[in-house]
């Protein structure tokens, strides 16, 4: 729906691209096309600039020529303040692409007698914009007109009429106007420019310089309203809108290893996703730096570009420091995969710090960005300006699909979970690394305290650096609490010592209950033996007895028969 | 129709007038097109040099419009513009010309204002 809406705004007011990175994203498509737009500020705030800019672009990507009217400088001082930003005005000015015409206008040398008007003035930019088919015109400053000829009451006539012109001509025109005291210009040009007028600013605060610009008015077009810092480099003009873009990246499922293996296991086995940020934050020398370059190594193995800005240390430091622990990088380096940008935090100001680190991403194209630390950005009371630098940043990386590492240190003593730059609702992943004093010896500990999107351990690891690498080992958490280091390990030992102890009481036991079975088992055999010789003895004495009374009946019958006894007697043998 | 180069010679000769002019004033009047304000700074001007210089000028007319580039070389804004370009140093005067003391104070033939 909004979107419909915008598109047909862009229909019914065409535009004329600036190609001024950024600066198209806040107007919509560029400035007005065939009318004017002012553009204001201070001495030295990049009005020419911009509007140098703005000619150059259309010339060279546009194929719409430019006529430049100075008021100000000479074709020579312009020819060489430009140069210094790679645009070769001469060749140009030969291929008809651009015209440049000075004007200088002296007080001094004139007298006014009577009514005139500055017809001159037209005839020489009909002639100028007719010469090369210009499609584009920047009259900058044309308040000098205001100091240079008499009557100003002519002079506002005239202004007008020339706006209205140029506008008639169907030229995009960009005029520049000195800030005022009070109004925006300081002859009230914004009174004859309807169409567009951008504001520039250029301050100073903690000693390095911002320069911002905002969009005042743009009759007919939605537009940005913030103001957005910008920059003049050797690149040109850059404006840096990346809080516009919103919420709406696409995130990826796609997982990748935190070059620690037990340390992927705790974040659900896989590592971190790829584009999320992630935050390692920790005391002094608690190891973030050495989690980064874990995390760079592996990405590096994998054949992934990384751009390390580091704000501590020399690049060569950081390597001779991580090779102490095992982490290799300088084979990296050389075939191009490891970018170093290291520079003081307070060289420049934050937003050319943004501006820096946005461009470098731009041309390295990395896959994995890091930043140690980000609170090297603070300098006294900037926190809030941190933070928003921080979240343009962070929604600028998630756009690309950049996986984001930053480092945060966090004073001693302090609330662990509250970085100097309060930026935890920005991070996806968050890594504590905190020191454990047990037994007169520091120790480090590592937990995850938070990570969006994935059943990540809750268990604190002992974090453990040598010169084989990093690796996490269980802490030991039993009877006598948490304890890592040395009190871990005596405390193991203890533990195995009463271990072995009461193996031993086991075995004895085992040992005696063998013998008692033994013992009981020989008895039952004695009784068995004594019984099989009493129930022999028995039988024995049973055959006897009963052998006894077979004679006895045998004699008996025998007996019997001799005496011819009857038959009952029988029945007894 | 005035041309672009449009000479006014009267009574060359005659006599050395005042001391104030002893050189030959060479000036160049700017217009565009033949509006009634050139018109009316043609002729003032011409009725000022008559009365001052008699014999010791030479007006010369560029219609910018014809010759656009003119404009350009000489730094023309305002229209129209007289150039006094001889004697050095160059003046310029713009304006209709309808006020003398100011034209004679931009020619130097009196002493300046302010």
């Amino acid at each position: 729906m909004k979107k419909n809406k915008s598109t047909f705004k862009r229909n019914t007011l065409p535009k004329s691209p600036t190609s001024i990175q950024g600066l198209d994203e806040i107007t919509g498509g560029g400035l007005p096309k065939g009318r004017p737009t002012l553009i204001c500020g201070g001495a030295g705030c990049g009005k020419t600039l911009l509007a140098m800019e703005f000619l150059v672009r259309g010339a060279t990507k546009y194929n719409e020529p430019g006529v430049y009217i100075s008021f100000e400088e000479t074709e020579k001082e312009l020819t060489a303040n430009v140069a210094s930003l790679g645009f070769d005005l001469p060749d140009l000015i030969a291929r008809k692409k651009i015209w440049l015409e000075t004007i200088h206008v002296e007080r001094d040398d004139i007298e006014e007698s009577g009514e005139f008007n500055l017809e001159g003035l037209f005839i020489r930019i009909h002639y100028a914009i007719e010469s090369i088919n210009a499609k584009r015109v920047v009259l900058d400053t044309i308040e000098t007109l205001f100091s240079g000829l008499p009557n100003p009451r002519i002079l506002r006539g005239e202004l007008r009429r020339l706006l209205r012109w140029l506008k008639n001509k169907g030229v995009t025109t960009i005029i520049t106007g000195e800030r005022g005291e009070s109004n925006l210009t300081r002859n009230g040009l914004e009174e004859y420019v309807s169409d567009c007028v951008i504001l520039l600013d250029h301050r100073v605060s903690d000693q390095s310089s911002i320069r911002r610009l905002r969009i005042v008015k743009y009759r007919g077009s939605e537009h940005g309203t913030n103001e957005y810092p910008f920059l003049i480099d050797e690149d040109g003009f850059s404006v840096l809108p990346v809080t516009s873009l919103g919420l709406n990246s696409i995130s990826s499922k796609a997982r990748i290893s935190t070059g620690i293996p037990r340390l992927d296991t705790m974040l659900s086995g896989k590592g971190y996703y790829r584009g999320s940020t992630v935050l390692v934050s920790g005391t002094a020398g608690t190891g973030k730096t050495s989690l980064a370059a874990k995390f760079m190594e592996s990405a590096c193995k994998r054949g992934e570009r990384v751009l390390y800005f580091a704000f501590e240390e020399s690049p060569s430091q950081f390597m001779r420091n991580m090779s102490s622990i095992g982490i290799h990088l300088e084979t990296y380096v050389r075939k191009g995969l490891l970018n170093f940008h290291a520079t003081r935090p307070t060289l420049h100001g934050l937003e050319r710090h943004l501006a820096t680190t946005i461009k470098l991403i731009n041309k390295i194209e990395p896959a994995i960005v890091i930043i140690d630390p980000i609170d090297a950005f603070i300098t006294g009371d900037n926190q809030t300006e941190v933070k928003t630098m921080l979240l343009r940043l962070v929604d600028f990386l998630k756009m690309k699909h950049i996986t984001a590492f930053f480092a945060s240190l966090t004073a001693a003593g302090r609330n662990m979970e509250l970085t100097d730059v309060s930026i935890s609702s920005l991070i996806d992943t968050w890594l504590l690394l905190r020191d454990i004093e047990i037994g007169g010896e520091r120790n480090r500990g590592l937990y995850v305290l938070k990570s969006r999107g994935m059943a990540h351990s809750n268990q604190i690891r002992e974090f453990r650096m040598s010169d084989k690498g990093i690796d996490l080992l269980d802490v030991y958490v039993g009877s006598a609490g948490v304890l890592t280091g040395s009190a871990r390990l005596s405390q193991e030992a203890k533990d195995r010592a009463e271990q072995i102890a009461h193996q031993q009481e086991i075995r004895r036991r085992q040992f005696g209950i063998a013998r008692k079975r033994m013992s009981l088992e020989a008895q039952i055999a004695d009784l068995r033996a004594e019984f099989e010789a009493e129930e022999s003895e028995t039988m024995k004495i049973i055959s006897i007895e009963k052998a006894k009374s077979d004679r006895i009946a045998m004699d008996k019958s025998k007996m019997a028969k001799s005496r011819k006894a009857d038959i009952s007697l029988k029945k007894t043998g | 129709m005035i041309i672009k180069r449009n000479r006014i010679k009267n009574s060359k000769p005659i006599q050395a007038p005042f001391k104030t002019v002893s050189e030959k004033y060479n000036l160049r009047l700017y217009i565009a097109g033949l509006t009634p304000i050139a018109v009316a700074a043609l002729s003032n001007l011409k009725s000022i040099c008559e009365e001052k210089l008699k014999g010791k000028y030479h007006i010369v007319v560029i219609d910018l419009l014809k010759n656009p580039k003119l404009g350009r070389d000489d730094q023309i804004l305002a229209i129209p513009t007289l150039m006094r370009k001889l004697p050095l140093p160059i003046r310029l005067i713009i304006g209709d010309l309808s006020d003398t003391q100011s034209v004679l104070a931009g020619l130097d033939l009196i002493a300046r204002r302010q």
